[in-house]
């Protein structure tokens, strides 16, 4: 039995409190700061209280009624970051899902070939190939595109390594059984395999929606014209650039905004994520 | 359509001749085109906007293009001699391993500190464990925001506490202090992956090992030194590697929506610089090289990540 102690049951909690708050608190500076009029920012030290212009800051940023974003409703970004994250989301998934059924079901020549090329984009994110890849994506007239904004980022490895994984700790009593009922590759995959991946697509999706939701650097390059800036890149556009001073409210509202949808997956499925984020290593 | 290997020899040669083999079907179907159908979609992605860059990379990095795109000649390594006179290049190494040490030792350290006692914790640590996992939710852009708004040398909360405490923050035009924003910035940011990961590490302690140590006399303190550090090391060798990357990648928003790299070049570490000369500087050859050597420490330290799966594979 390990002893229990008042005094170290006081210190545990006291230091969760404190990192709680410390991590929190940045949070709540942000939620403050969209609630006051810009005026009220500029005294020094600002309020740490909620104010009275919650709605005034919120509607502003959603439709553009900013100095900054006067002609960058929000709303839009929050429109082009969710088919942005839905794409690779989705995409990816869906991809990797064929792709490791593929390698770790069937033999067939190249096989291994196939399985390091793809393994092999793992060690490379987008950032480090940068300025070639911008230059494919503009070859190809993809520029500005939902299509250029997401697909470059799907290519990559993380997903299909997770589905390989599980799928090598399927039982191989299930393909035999499957056998002698007759059924065919693509029924095994449908009728057994998907079924038994649920859990391994809800983690999945919320590590990929958290992903492409807060892509910066790309869509920085490959979004040139502001109806299709998402909204971490457009964050950075209201703030300004520096020769006014930026109304802080519509900007921390926006931050507010850009954060929302990523919370609200992590909390709602935090056991999900939990578990996909310690088996995948990712 | 579904078959088993041949012989039980093929089997065994495969294993022998590479590793993973292990970890593979015994069972599996066999077709001629459908496998490949089902990797198309893959392959095509990966060859387009993976390959064809990556190649690309490898390619520029030995030519040098005018300013105006017109006309471009090969060079040789020139673009990799010119990287290394450069003062500035070196000095961004020196910043990038700076700051990936701060961002690294920090994070893993407040991590720690947290999990150890969010794993004594009964009442409660639903709360705080739905608390610390939110900053990994927060975009990196935004993350950067936060904390300069916070240290913000007009309105910034903090910095004017310090200013009342006697101390003079600013991070526009003190190095040190727009480095320190950076680190904490972006320790913040990664605090929730670290925390998930030890806390994880120090569940799959078995509790009997630590019920025996306590029977034995040993205090919290002792028992962590003991026991549950020494049995964190492959999580914490993980974490590492993972920090490490992530200091050298991801940061990329945090540092461009804080500092942009400076004051000077002081918070410029290489994946800025890379985007920096690529697309502001226009020097795609120059840009290019430091590509490929972001590659080839990419490539090392995932190296020194598979080495460690393959030995905990053995564990």
């Amino acid at each position: 039995m390990v002893e229990r102690s008042t005094t170290r049951g006081i210190l545990a909690h006291a230091i969760m409190i404190l990192g709680a708050l410390v991590v929190a608190f940045p949070i709540y500076l942000a939620f403050v700061a969209s609630t006051h009029a810009p005026q009220e920012l500029m005294q020094s030290p600002m309020p740490l209280l909620p104010g009275s212009h919650l709605w005034a800051s919120y509607s502003a940023a959603l439709n553009g009624g900013g100095q900054n974003n006067a002609a960058m409703p929000v709303a839009r970004m929050i429109w082009v970051s969710f088919v942005i994250t839905m794409i690779i989301t989705v995409g990816k998934i869906s991809i990797s899902l064929l792709s490791a059924f593929a390698v770790v079901y069937f033999r067939f020549p190249l096989r291994q070939l196939c399985f390091w090329a793809i393994f092999i984009t793992l060690m490379l994110p987008v950032e480090v190939r940068i300025g070639p890849t911008y230059q494919v994506v503009a070859d190809l007239g993809m520029i500005n595109t939902y299509a250029g904004l997401s697909i470059p980022l799907i290519a990559s490895a993380t997903a299909t390594f997770l589905f390989r994984q599980f799928f090598l700790t399927v039982p191989e009593e299930l393909v035999e059984a499957a056998r002698v009922d007759g059924a065919g590759p693509m029924r095994f995959f449908k009728d057994i395999l998907l079924p038994l991946s649920v859990t391994s697509m809800a983690a999945l999706f919320v590590i990929q929606f958290i992903y492409g939701w807060n892509q910066y650097l790309w869509p920085l390059i490959t979004a040139t014209s502001q109806d299709m800036y998402p909204i971490g890149v457009g964050l950075k556009q209201i703030l300004g650039t520096g020769d006014s001073a930026p109304e802080w409210n519509v900007v921390m509202a926006t931050a507010m905004l850009a954060m929302l949808p990523p919370a609200f997956v992590v909390v709602l499925m935090q056991k999900w994520f939990v578990k996909g984020l310690v088996d995948t290593e990712k | 359509m579904l078959a088993f290997p041949s012989t039980r020899l093929s089997h065994d040669k495969r294993v022998a001749s590479f590793r993973w083999s292990r970890m593979e079907k015994r069972v599996f179907f066999r077709a001629t085109w459908l496998p490949w159908v089902l990797l198309a979609p893959q392959l095509l992605i990966v060859a387009v906007f993976f390959f064809w860059p990556a190649g690309q990379a490898l390619v520029q990095s030995l030519q040098q293009q005018d300013a105006f795109g017109s006309s471009v000649s090969w060079v040789g390594l020139d673009n990799f001699r010119a990287l290394w006179n450069d003062s500035t290049y070196l000095a961004s190494f020196q910043t990038t391993v700076v700051f990936s040490t701060l961002v690294a030792v920090l994070g893993l350290g407040c991590a720690l500190l947290l999990a150890v006692f969010a794993d004594r914790v009964v009442k409660g640590a639903t709360l705080y464990k739905t608390i610390l996992i939110l900053p990994y939710a927060v975009a990196p852009v935004v993350s950067g925001l936060l904390w300069s708004f916070m240290f913000s040398t007009s309105i910034g909360v903090i910095s004017w506490a310090l200013h009342r405490l006697g101390f003079d923050w600013n991070h526009l035009l003190n190095g040190d202090h727009a480095m320190a924003l950076v680190v904490m910035a972006s320790v913040w940011k990664q605090i929730s992956y670290n925390f998930l990961f030890f806390l994880a590490g120090l569940n799959a302690i078995p509790k009997s090992l630590i019920e025996a140590a306590a029977m034995d006399g040993a205090h919290p303190w002792r028992r962590f030194w003991t026991i549950q550090l020494p049995l964190l090391a492959p999580t914490t060798f993980f974490l590492l590697v993972i920090n490490m990357v992530y200091a050298f990648f991801d940061t990329f928003a945090i540092i461009d929506s804080t500092t942009q790299g400076g004051p000077g070049k002081a918070t410029s570490t290489l994946v800025y610089r890379v985007y920096f000369d690529g697309f502001r500087a226009m020097d795609y050859g120059g840009s290019a090289a430091q590509s490929v050597i972001l590659m080839v420490i990419v490539i090392a330290l995932t190296v020194v990540q598979f080495r460690y799966i393959e030995k905990k594979v053995h564990y």
